[in-house]
């Protein structure tokens, strides 16, 4: 590397696997894909040709309580979608879930992982404890929260407000009905709780992987704990903290169990999956119910975008390193 | 690391407390009598019992859970297996000796899983309809292996790319076969990446309820559908449910600390190690 005329040497580490072969061997070629093709066909058929029929699905007249009158229809069903009230509040109600579950887990999450990166007597039973949540099957979990802790009469929480306000030898404690009272809320709190330990989990991998001889130049600089946080490791987080709530996001929109069953969709807290299933097997409007998905796809592809972006430039980062 | 980190350690155990303590209180609770785990202000220190898993195992009547959690192990299982024959030649094409364009092909995995379930489902039933295979394990099976798979094509992908490059050309100079190299370089490198994304996807099937929900019905319904029976109260049952969800998630609860170092990699689909 004595001459000046060598390459940068950015552009040699840029591909850490060989090139294809090019050129005629298209045997060669081909050899090269069959490993990869039952899974790839697999996928599109399973996962790709049922969109396009919801697509189809989705321009058509089709109930199936009223099988002799199905036909086109245009947009009809989407008209339906915008203009029906509770498909409408449905929407308003994945995004504030949505955007709740995903904020708040996000600033747990991040207060859990930097507490985590400090050192301190039993870190690893603090890290096992606080997974915990995540690994409790989503509907046991929603059963666990809707019986064990909301209930009025012996749920938790009011057996603690009982308990609290037993100390100070008062006989009236507050009894929320937490679902009634909060529905919305009360979905939100479970799934926070089930999702805080996630975004910690890939925060805590962001703060780990931040170059620490920075970190520790700017200490010896002087730098305050608070400087070293602002300038050093919350850049180096927007990555993963946009990454965390990206696919928080895609997974939350989907959400089904918590709402299916803490409040079976009742009291405003109807997403779009749980109006959409209710279509599909209580109505059985089949035209309606894809147009819904098909406006929920969209929402996502949206959201996928941008994750996709932010997956693509942490992958560069990876192979190129 | 000289200041007085102190506080932030007393901080952490709080925060791990409050949110270990439902789980903690769904296992005591599950460990109580009925009378004594539906009191306010709860009895911590109420005899322990059994009662609540003997009634959750079909003491008195009601329905048997041990066909669903079969359900639920077979389909979670089967899925598993189909997912890693199907992945790792996927990931091996995506790593070892990449097709053109590999990271493009890659990118369309990915953006497959990020379509929600809830958009195909109904094409889904039915075709399942018109086959027959409603309420049919193996249905849900195939539909368990599509939402893994590309999940289990991005982790293998990243394990397969960590087999040393220069030990493949060695081993290809030394005239070893594509069986021999498979066996002897990859395999042992990519061991504990295969047994973290089979228990990754087990955890995902496992957990399903949409699918499950629609597609199937007494016969072929999983533990989650089976949980679903809980969601009205009857009566006095709050020990049972307790029991029922520990006993749900007691094998997620053991694959995902199994797989604890690897699982955020694979919830991230790949994306952080």
């Amino acid at each position: 590397m004595t001459l000046d005329t060598a390459p940068p040497p950015v552009k040699q580490v840029r591909r850490e696997r060989p090139t294809p072969p090019r050129g005629p061997g298209g045997a060669s070629r081909w050899a090269r894909r069959a490993p990869l093709l039952p899974a790839l066909i697999f996928l599109i058929v399973v996962t790709q040709l049922p969109f396009v029929a919801t697509l189809v699905i989705s321009f058509m007249r089709w109930n199936s309580l009223d099988p002799t009158n199905r036909g086109f229809a245009g947009v009809d069903n989407y008209l339906t979608v915008f203009t029906d009230a509770g498909l409408r509040s449905s929407v308003v109600t994945t995004v504030v879930l949505t955007a709740a579950v995903v904020l708040i887990s996000l600033v747990l999450g991040l207060g859990l992982a930097l507490l985590l990166d400090t050192k301190f007597r039993g870190r690893g039973v603090v890290r096992t404890m606080l997974i915990a949540p995540f690994l409790v099957v989503p509907v046991a979990a929603a059963l666990l929260w809707k019986h064990a802790l909301y209930n009025p009469s012996y749920g938790l929480f009011n057996g603690v407000l009982t308990w609290i306000w037993g100390l100070f030898g008062s006989q009236n404690p507050p009894q929320p009905e937490w679902i009634s009272e909060m529905p919305l809320s009360a979905v939100v709190a479970s799934l926070v709780w089930q999702w805080t330990p996630f975004m910690m989990l890939i925060l805590l991998a962001g703060l780990q992987s931040r170059p620490m001889d920075a970190v520790e130049a700017a200490h010896i600089d002087g730098a305050s704990p608070w400087q070293v946080f602002r300038y050093l490791t919350f850049p180096h987080l927007r990555q993963y903290l946009e990454l965390g709530g990206l696919l928080g996001s895609i997974y939350i929109v989907q959400n089904f169990d918590a709402v299916f069953t803490i409040t079976s969709g009742g009291l405003g807290t109807a997403n779009l999956p749980y109006t959409i299933y209710q279509t599909f097997f209580q109505a059985h409007e089949y035209g309606q119910a894809s147009a819904a998905g098909v406006v929920v796809v969209i929402g996502s592809m949206i959201i996928a975008t941008f994750a996709l972006r932010v997956v693509s430039s942490l992958f560069r980062d990876e192979v190129r390193s | 690391m000289k200041r007085a980190w102190k506080p932030w350690g007393a901080i952490a155990w709080i925060a791990a407390v409050v949110f270990f303590a439902p789980v903690a209180w769904m296992l005591l609770t599950s460990l109580h009598s009925e009378p004594d785990a539906a009191t306010n202000p709860p009895s911590l220190l109420a005899p322990i019992t059994l009662d609540g898993y003997a009634e959750f195992f079909g003491g008195t009547g009601g329905i048997s859970p041990w066909p669903p959690l079969i359900n639920s192990f077979s389909a979670s299982i089967g899925s598993t297996l189909i997912v890693l024959l199907l992945a790792i030649p996927a990931a091996y094409a995506l790593s070892i000796k990449p097709v053109e364009k590999w990271t493009d092909v890659l990118f369309f995995f990915l953006s497959t899983k990020m379509l929600p379930v809830v958009a195909g489902i109904l094409p889904i039933y039915l075709v399942a309809q018109y086959a027959g295979m409603l309420d049919n394990i193996s249905f849900l099976t195939l539909l368990y292996t599509s939402m893994n798979l590309p999940i289990a094509v991005w982790l293998m992908r990243s394990f397969l790319a960590e087999v040393p490059k220069e030990i493949l050309e060695a081993a290809a100079i030394d005239g070893a076969g594509l069986i021999t190299i498979l066996r002897r370089v990859v395999a042992p490198v990519a061991m504990p990446g295969i047994a973290a994304t089979a228990l990754i996807c087990f955890i995902f099937s496992w957990n399903e309820l949409l699918f499950a929900r629609v597609l199937t019905g007494v016969v072929a319904g999983t533990a989650p559908v089976f949980l679903t029976g809980f969601v009205t109260s009857q009566g006095l049952f709050l020990a049972k449910v307790c029991a029922a969800a520990t006993i749900v998630s007691f094998p997620v609860l053991v694959a995902g600390f199994a797989a604890q170092d690897k699982l955020v990699q694979g919830l991230s689909l790949g994306a952080v190690k």
